[in-house]
This record gives C-alpha cells, sequence and structure tokens, in this order.
C-alpha cells in the first residue's frame, strides 16, 4: 500500500501564494501527471509531496499518516530530478548504492538490487562510469535507477524528460511507462508536456495559478474540460474558441450568433438565458472542410502545417479569430485560400461567462 | 591573418606571464644555489652556480648538526598542520551552514567574518598577548594554532560560501530524497565536491602561517617553541650573520611547504561539479 492524500494545501513564499487549497489524492499503483504551464505551481507541490518544502497550511498524508513534519529521507519517497542531479564524484554503481549503504544494507543486497535495476534500464556496461562520462538519456536513467534500488513507496518525477532530445524524450517516456507496468510503482509525474501526460498518465491533475482545475483520467479530460483553461490547455494542436451570444433557447435546442452573424445551432442542455454571453469550443479535428457557399465558417489561410496523414491549417475568421482546422493530409490547402469550416456540433464544448463548462 | 594575431597576443601573454614566473622565482633560486656554496663564493659571485671550487654543503652542516633545527623543523610543521586541518574543517562547516541553511542574522553573520578579512589580525596584537598570557597558553603552540586559526577562518569561509552557493540545489535535494543525513551530506557529497575550493584555501592559509614571524616571535618565542622563521634568527646576528646556515635553513623550509603545494594544487584546476547536472 502506498497512497497519498493532499487535504487543503496552501504554499506562500512570503508574500506570493502559490498553492491555493488544493486538494487530491493518489492511490496505490497510480501514476499520476500534475501538468499545467510554467509557474502553476505544479514542481511546488510535488515538493511538498517530498518534504522538500514545507506548506502553510493543509495536511499531507502517505500511507495514511499525516507526514507533515517528516524529513524527505524518511518519507520512503525517491525523486527524479529535471537535472538528474546525479554525484559527480560517484560511479554509477555508487551513485544507486549511495543511500543504501547509508541505510546500512548488506552488502550483498545492495549488490543484487543494483545489478537487477541496472539491467532493467540497460546500464550493466556502464556501472564503473562516472556520470561525466554519460549521455543525457544514460544519466536519466542512472537517476532513475537511483530511486528504483530504493524500493520506494512513491516515484518522484520532476520533469525528467524536459533535458532530453525529442527522439530520446518518446523512447524514455515508454520505458517509464514500461517500468510502470512492471514495478506496479505509484507515480507522481510532474510536466508541462500535454502529450507525456496524456500518454503517461492514469489520472491527470491539471493546474494553473496554483488551483486545480480538473482531475480526471487523460480522455475525460479530452472528452469533458471543465474549463476553458482545461480545454485549451489538453489537445495539440489547441482548442478554438470562438466568443458569441445566446439568440435563443427552444427546448434542448440551442442557437448562438458568432461574430459574423452566423447561428450556430445545437442541442444542448444550458443554464444559461437568452443574450447571456458564451464561449464555444471546437476542436481542430471537429471542423470539416466544406464545399464553398456553405459552411458554417469562412476563414483564410496563414499557415499551413503538413504532418503527411494530417495538415494543419492555421486560418483567421474575417474579425480576426485565429482557428486551427485539420484537414486530410492530401488537402490542397495553401496560404492565401479563403476555406469553410462546418463543425461536429456534437462535438463542440459551451463555456459560460465564468469559464466553466455547461454541463 | 587572425591566426597570426591570436599567436601573436598568445606569445605576448607567455612573454608576461613567463617573466612574471621569472621574477618570483628568482629570490629562491638564489638562496637555493647559493646555499650550497662557499661564504666566499656567496660574496664573490653571487648570481654564480655552485662549481667544482665553490661547493659547500657547510650551511647544512651547520644546521642540522649543530642548531636545534629538527625541533624548530617540527614545530613548525606541527603548527602549520593543525591550523590548515582546523581551518578547513571548521571553514567548511561553517560556509556550509551560512550558505546552506537560512536563519535569522545568517547575512550578518556572514558581513561580520567578512570584516575579518579586511582588518589585519596583526592590529590585535598588544591583545591578544595579555589574552594569551592570561590563558596561561604563553610560549605553547597552541597559541600560535589559535591565533592562526582565527587570523585564516574568515578568507576561508568567505571563499568556501561564495563556491559552496554553485553547487546545484538538485544534487542537495536529491541526497535528502535519498535518505541521506545532512552531516553525511556534508561529508560524502559538499566536500568531495568542494575540493578545489578546499585546495585553494588550503594553499592561501598554508603560506603566510609557515613563513611568519611576528606571533612565534610574540607569543612563542622560547627555545622548545621557536618555529622554523624564528630559528633561523638565531643566525643573523646584528654584527655577523651566518649566511651558509640562513641560506641552508632556508632551503631547507622550502621543502615541506612545496610538498604540500604540490599535493594540493593537483585539485586546484579540476573542474567541480562536471556531469552533476544537465
Amino acid at each position: 500500500m502506498s497512497d497519498i492524500q493532499l487535504k487543503n494545501i496552501d504554499k506562500a513564499f512570503g508574500k506570493v501564494k502559490v498553492l491555493h487549497d488544493v486538494n487530491m489524492s493518489v492511490t496505490d499503483g497510480e501514476f499520476v501527471v500534475f501538468v499545467g504551464p510554467s509557474g502553476c505551481g505544479k514542481s511546488t507541490l510535488l515538493r511538498v509531496i517530498a518534504g522538500l518544502e514545507q506548506v502553510t497550511a493543509g495536511e499531507i498524508f502517505i500511507d495514511d499518516e499525516q507526514v507533515n513534519d517528516v524529513q524527505p529521507r524518511e518519507r520512503g519517497i525517491a525523486m527524479v530530478f529535471q537535472s538528474y542531479a546525479l554525484y559527480p564524484h560517484m560511479t554509477v554503481y555508487k551513485n544507486m548504492s549511495f543511500g543504501l549503504k547509508l541505510k546500512r544494507h548488506n552488502k550483498q543486497e545492495i549488490d543484487q538490487r543494483v545489478r537487477k535495476a541496472a539491467e532493467t534500464l540497460q546500464l550493466t556496461d556502464y556501472l564503473d562510469r562516472r556520470p561525466a562520462e554519460l549521455s543525457g538519456g544514460q544519466r536519466q536513467r542512472v537517476a532513475i535507477g537511483r530511486a528504483i534500488v530504493r524500493h520506494p513507496k512513491v516515484f518522484l518525477f520532476d520533469e525528467p524528460l524536459s533535458n532530453l532530445d525529442a527522439a530520446l524524450r518518446v523512447q524514455t517516456r515508454i520505458e517509464i511507462a514500461k517500468l510502470h507496468k512492471k514495478l506496479d510503482a505509484t507515480i507522481v509525474y510532474v510536466t508541462h508536456d500535454q502529450v507525456e501526460a496524456m500518454t503517461l498518465a492514469d489520472k491527470i491533475v491539471v493546474l494553473n495559478d496554483g488551483r486545480v482545475e480538473q482531475v480526471g483520467a487523460p480522455l475525460e479530460l479530452y472528452n469533458s474540460p471543465a474549463n476553458i483553461f482545461v480545454a485549451g490547455f489538453i489537445g495539440s494542436p489547441k482548442m478554438n474558441f470562438l466568443k458569441g451570444t445566446v439568440s435563443s433557447i427552444k427546448g434542448d435546442t440551442v442557437e448562438i450568433r458568432l461574430p459574423d452573424d452566423k447561428i450556430m445551432s445545437f442541442e444542448h442542455d444550458t443554464p444559461a438565458n437568452e443574450k447571456d454571453t458564451a464561449t464555444i469550443g471546437i476542436r481542430p479535428e471537429h471542423l470539416l472542410l466544406a464545399e464553398a457557399g456553405d459552411g458554417l465558417l469562412k476563414a483564410e489561410v496563414d499557415v499551413v502545417e503538413r504532418l503527411g496523414d494530417v495538415s494543419y491549417l492555421y486560418c483567421a475568421l474575417s474579425d480576426g479569430t485565429p482557428i486551427i482546422a485539420s484537414a486530410p493530409g492530401t488537402s490542397l490547402a495553401k496560404t492565401g485560400d479563403t476555406i469553410r469550416l462546418t463543425a461536429r456540433t456534437e462535438k463542440i464544448h459551451v463555456f459560460g461567462p465564468d469559464g466553466n463548462a455547461w454541463k | 591573418m587572425p591566426k597570426t594575431r591570436q599567436a601573436i597576443s598568445s606569445m605576448g601573454i607567455h612573454a608576461i606571464l613567463f617573466s612574471y614566473m621569472v621574477l618570483a622565482l628568482w629570490p629562491i633560486f638564489l638562496t637555493i644555489i647559493n646555499s650550497f656554496k662557499t661564504r666566499k663564493a656567496i660574496f664573490r659571485d653571487p648570481m654564480g652556480l655552485p662549481g667544482l671550487d665553490t661547493f659547500s654543503l657547510k650551511g647544512f652542516n651547520k644546521v642540522l648538526l649543530r642548531s636545534d633545527f629538527e625541533l624548530y623543523f617540527m614545530n613548525s610543521i606541527t603548527v602549520t598542520v593543525a591550523t590548515l586541518v582546523l581551518v578547513l574543517l571548521l571553514g567548511a562547516m561553517a560556509a556550509w551552514a551560512l550558505s546552506e541553511y537560512k536563519f535569522k542574522g545568517n547575512k550578518w553573520l556572514g558581513l561580520y567574518l567578512a570584516i575579518g578579512i579586511m582588518i589585519p589580525i596583526r592590529l590585535g596584537s598588544v591583545s591578544l598577548l595579555q589574552l594569551i598570557v592570561n590563558m596561561n597558553l604563553a610560549n605553547t603552540l597552541t597559541a600560535l594554532v589559535l591565533v592562526y586559526i582565527a587570523q585564516s577562518l574568515p578568507l576561508a569561509i568567505f571563499i568556501l560560501s561564495e563556491f559552496m552557493q554553485q553547487i546545484p540545489n538538485d544534487l542537495k535535494e536529491a541526497a535528502r530524497c535519498d535518505g541521506v543525513s545532512e552531516y553525511t551530506i556534508f561529508f560524502k557529497v559538499i566536500l568531495p565536491l568542494t575540493r578545489p575550493a578546499i585546495a585553494t584555501v588550503g594553499v592561501f592559509t598554508l603560506v603566510p602561517v609557515w613563513n611568519d614571524l611576528w606571533f612565534p616571535l610574540i607569543l612563542a618565542p622560547s627555545n622548545e617553541t621557536q618555529t622554523i622563521t624564528l630559528g633561523v634568527q638565531q643566525f643573523i646576528g646584528q654584527y655577523v650573520t651566518d649566511w651558509n646556515a640562513v641560506l641552508a635553513s632556508l632551503t631547507l623550509a622550502i621543502v615541506p611547504i612545496l610538498i604540500i603545494y604540490i599535493l594540493l594544487s593537483r585539485h586546484l584546476i579540476r573542474g567541480i561539479t562536471a556531469g552533476a547536472v544537465k
């Protein structure tokens, strides 16, 4: 058993409040990812769990034991840092065995654990090298190895892939996912990259400005974001937002007037009244290219990104609102073209004036 | 074209450094060559190398066989080594405390210690002497060690704390998460990483202590506690100076400090945290 509970966590550095009333839990064996833009407090929250930062208010429980005043080394956690933080004067073997030696495990067991971790991480050939003689990816694996050998209750990862190049990042990401399955470990992972979050997590915690915006499984966040922030943050390219006003409500059918006087109608339960403002969110993949003269939105193409299987059209509406549409890779649209788009109304999201989604 | 310019400027730099080296080493060179010459030869041709007819070990003979040279030598070594070890240990610990732990008055304490660099300790000679006499430590090596520690600590703490601040935070925090206690972090992670700075401080501490004449003269001038610099003075008289003996003992005095310097200098240039982060 190794679960974590955070209750009403507040954290301030001097007068600057960086975490506001954070509540969340991590259950045994779960892979939880904290994601958010830089400065949102996600690393601070991780450091709070690690015990490297003291909370201003609130309680932290690991395994139902309150650990607010417990030193990091007694919390049963292992942390992997973005900068690897290996001991430069020790070999890989010593880096991994250092913590164990100090806990006076017997030599054989230490050796066994280190060799097993090295095997898992394909580091066996490098055990006698120093960190300076390793590549970035290898160093990161040593840092992970140093965490594994300790058999911690919880693994904490602080943006572990940010210093790796793109190809290595994808590869290491898959290795971390495998490792999670293999060790059945409880992992808390911090990243600013929503792709990492979507691919690794059992549960994602979206943070913004020190507040938890939404907690949920990756697809839950993708399919039903709780507010504009989550909607804009999860998914790549970003969701498009169109501002409008509610023009009529007839039963379940809602009509919304968009900037250039187009009316979009769809079925939705609505908490809103007529003339309320509303923001429509449409993901690029839910916008379709329409025949000339047809379609809801008229846009001019600024940039085309061709990825092969799909092309992203970065366009602007007549009032200047940027909008991104995805088109099949075979699309011939080019910069300067005027295109018409229709939206798959069953896939749109609507947000009220407070930014929260209509339920 | 830029290549030749580079070569010229590099040659210029080397020429300047080389002439400085000659300037710095010249007195030492003169001391050493003259210590192997007869008295007559020293005065007749001070710059000449010892030849077959001018070679003499008279000075060394006198210093080693007919004086308490070994005692002075041991006194100097005891004082210097004790000072060095204590300054490095206490200095490193204080520097670590100042740079790592934020407590009230941290800045002021650092500033207070830095003032020690600016005020020469010799200004306090009179009160130091009184203090040492009151503590019944006059004519002991302990008195010298204590004064030298006080003299060397400020600079040691200053250099080491600057250096320790550069050790990446992640490294200490990784160690903390790794189950390492604060003491072990200091001794097993921080000290090995600050080795170049410690070597530097070691050299800075070593040289003035070894060469000091002032404090041995006023605090511990008795025959049993004389250090080598004081011991040499017995060969320098008001009317007659035994140059052979003076030069021979100075030559001998260079040896231990040279050995320690060579040992320390291996660490001076090494990069500190290569491979630690990124």
